[in-house]
């Protein structure tokens, strides 16, 4: 534990925000988008673990629970997305849902 | 009997709710009743209240009757408050008199009429807000009634509305009075303002108290007024709405000349005369309009072909005769002339009507002729009328008011007014019998029918009476010296009278102007009908042309005021004003195509604003 560095974990997490961010930016596919917002989820989740080891408290891990549920949710909810995208439009691209607009 | 005065003008407008609200359903028989019934009564209820109030007269000659208080701002109490004096009791009797025959009168002139209940809904609150008028006890009642009138006069003349003639007569009527409107309600708002009440009476006293004679309030305050009634009595420079006013049906005319609206002036400066004691300024500009507007329309009416519209010329000139008598102090004069007059008026009217029924709406003149054997009793009431208008000696009504107004200008208007009078007596007495001698002497043109008709009869023969007897209510001393009228309205009776053989001369010179133009409408129009035909010298027809049109004031008008203002609204078609509009407008359709154009749809869009507009309010919040 000693070796344990908060600047070095919460730099961490920041590059893993941002990988996560930009691939959700940049893929088109629209799996590929859901896993990034995973990335993005744990990255957050890293941030809180690392906070709270560095003050010594349970919250930070108890938020970290939080967040693994609100992740479970949303990739449900996703996933139910992604079937209907795909069972509509025959595609996983995401651009291709842009006739939706209003 | 005196606490039913409020049912005098609520009975008239009550008429006008229940005609308006169930008028179309209504049989014929019933909206003559509702519509001659309420104004009758109304006529009864003056009467019995005239008498109460003269056999027990209250203290200091006036009864207030307040109902209830109108509204209460800072300090100012309008009420709906009536207020009973001798002034205002001669107004209210001949009002509901003079109203109820012309309406009886009206049941079978107007019988054929489309719009039956409409003409009795509207008359009804005619007579309505004018009787509000003279029995207002403060000048935001008052006001109320004068727009009342204003409107109605609107409405009764452009009662045949699909007839584009008629809306524009009577959007003229509406429009030039509304100029006087607007200088009447300054000038209340100045009197309230300076003086602090609205109340006539007080407002009388606290300006005899706080403003000393001649003061430039005073003066601006009387003047204010006397546009308001120089507007809704057609004078000068206001008198153009009248004679276009004659495309309303006979009745109305009747009305609105003899009873009410354009008498409405007098009443207001009358009722004020306290107020114009104090500006003399502004009293000899009423008599030197009245001396103008009397003379002017008399030479107008000389040149007329249109029956009606010499009877509307002659209204002016008539009310010119009441300004002179109230710009040189005699406001029993001129009330007295008001009442003869309001016989007399409504008398010729009704006459004409009768006459224009028996030829099919003609109207001309020229076209007529020869009547006096056809219809008897139209010639003989009609007679009657025109010598009460020309005051023929000793006999007629008006013969008595106007002898009253000519002494009254000599002695306290000088010999220039007197001189305008006597001028316009001549003119009087020669356009009436040109009228008389044209329509009913000469040969015969035209088939008449006229149905005998007891409710078209019976007032012609009360009014040609009351148009005779009328004038005995005051005599001169020469002939009796009764002041039944002057007493009555204790003004303190004229202020001094001339020497008696001096009056003797005055009424002579009077009487023989009277003489003197039907002598010369006979030798013209009937000994040498010729005369008027006659190719004349090209300066008499252009004064002709110059008078027929009355005296080009409908020209000037048109240039000096319509075009210009029709040319502002030409080119200021897409109004100016409307650009703050029209850029807002602009402002939200621009906006809404820029904000429309980032819902593409796409979701990585979306998460980029979203994550732009994050690392922005982060940054906002992290360094500032």
């Amino acid at each position: 534990m000693s070796a344990f560095s908060v600047q070095f974990g919460l730099t961490l997490a920041g590059a893993l925000f941002c990988l996560g961010l930009v691939g959700v930016l940049v893929r088109r596919n629209i799996l590929f988008i859901l896993l990034s917002l995973e990335i993005m989820l744990n990255a957050a989740g890293l941030a809180f673990v690392v906070a709270g080891a560095r003050w010594q408290q349970p919250d930070g891990q108890v938020m970290f629970l939080f967040i693994l549920v609100a992740a479970a949710a949303e990739v449900a909810v996703g996933l139910a997305l992604v079937l209907q995208l795909f069972h509509r439009l025959r595609t996983l691209d995401a651009d291709a849902a842009a006739r939706m607009r209003g | 009997m005196r606490e039913l005065l409020w049912l005098i003008p609520a009975l008239p407008c009550a008429g006008f709710f229940i005609l308006t609200l169930a008028g179309a359903r209504l049989s014929h028989r019933g909206v003559a009743l509702i519509g001659a019934g309420s104004v009758g009564l109304a006529a009864l209820l003056s009467a019995l209240v005239g008498l109460a109030f003269i056999t027990a007269p209250p203290s200091s000659y006036a009864y207030v009757q307040t109902l209830w208080t109108w509204l209460e701002v800072s300090g100012l109490q309008p009420g709906i408050a009536f207020h009973l004096d001798p002034l205002a009791l001669v107004m209210i009797t001949v009002i509901t008199a003079v109203g109820f025959l012309i309406h009886l009168y009206a049941v079978t002139y107007m019988g054929e009429e489309e719009g039956y209940g409409r003409f009795f809904a509207y008359m009804n609150l005619f007579v309505g807000a004018m009787l509000t008028l003279v029995l207002a006890d403060n000048l935001l009642l008052l006001y109320l009634g004068w727009e009342g009138v204003g409107l109605c006069s609107y409405l009764l003349i452009g009662f045949w509305y699909r007839d584009p003639v008629s809306g524009y007569a009577a959007r003229k009527a509406f429009v030039v009075t509304r100029v006087g409107d607007v200088a009447l309600a300054l000038g209340i708002l100045l009197l309230a303002t300076q003086v602090g009440t609205l109340h006539i009476q007080d407002l009388l006293r606290e300006t005899a108290r706080q403003w000393p004679d001649g003061s430039p309030l005073a003066t601006l305050a009387a003047f204010l007024i006397l546009g308001g009634a120089l507007g809704k009595s057609a004078q000068l420079p206001l008198q153009t709405w009248l004679p276009d006013a004659m495309a309303g049906p006979v009745p109305v005319s009747a009305l609105i000349h003899a009873a009410t609206m354009v008498t409405a002036g007098v009443y207001l400066i009358a009722r004020l005369q306290g107020l114009f004691t104090l500006a003399p300024a502004a009293q000899g500009a009423v008599a030197a309009i009245g001396a103008a507007t009397l003379l002017l329309a008399g030479c107008s009416a000389l040149v007329q072909r249109d029956i009606k519209r010499i009877l509307a010329y002659s209204t002016i000139s008539q009310i010119g005769y009441m300004f002179l008598a109230l710009g040189v102090g005699a406001w029993s004069a001129a009330i007295f002339h008001f009442l003869t007059h309001a016989f007399f008026k409504a008398l010729l009217f009704l006459g004409a009507g009768a006459v224009m029924l028996g030829l099919n709406h003609e109207r001309d003149i020229y076209r007529m002729g020869g009547l006096r054997t056809r219809l008897p009793l139209t010639f003989w009431t009609f007679l009657v009328g025109a010598a009460s208008l020309s005051a023929f000696p000793l006999v007629t009504a008006g013969f008595y008011s106007k002898e009253f107004i000519l002494a009254q200008a000599w002695q306290s208007g000088g010999p220039w007014l007197w001189a305008a009078g006597i001028a316009g007596a001549f003119l009087t007495s020669l356009y009436a019998f040109r009228m008389v001698f044209l329509v009913f002497c000469g040969p015969a043109k035209g088939d008449v029918s006229l149905a005998p008709s007891l409710c078209r009869d019976i007032p012609l023969l009360v009014l040609a009476l009351l148009a005779i007897v009328s004038g005995f209510l005051e005599t001169p001393r020469t002939l009796g010296g009764l002041s039944l009228l002057t007493d009555f309205l204790r003004t303190g009776g004229p202020a001094s009278l001339p020497e008696l053989s001096l009056e003797v001369r005055l009424q002579l010179i009077a009487s023989l102007a009277s003489l003197a133009g039907i002598y010369t409408a006979y030798l013209f129009f009937r000994k040498r009908p010729r005369l008027a035909e006659e190719p004349q010298s090209a300066v008499v027809r252009l004064l002709h042309r110059f008078w027929f049109s009355g005296w080009g004031f409908d020209w000037l008008y048109h240039a000096l005021l319509v075009q210009p203002f029709l040319w502002l609204a030409k080119i200021n078609r897409d109004d100016f004003l409307d650009l703050i509009y029209r850029a807002t407008a602009w402002c939200a359709a621009a906006s809404h195509r820029a904000l429309s154009r980032t819902q593409t749809g796409q979701v990585r869009w979306y998460a980029a604003v979203i994550a732009g507009g994050t690392v922005a309010l982060v940054a906002l919040a992290v360094f500032l």
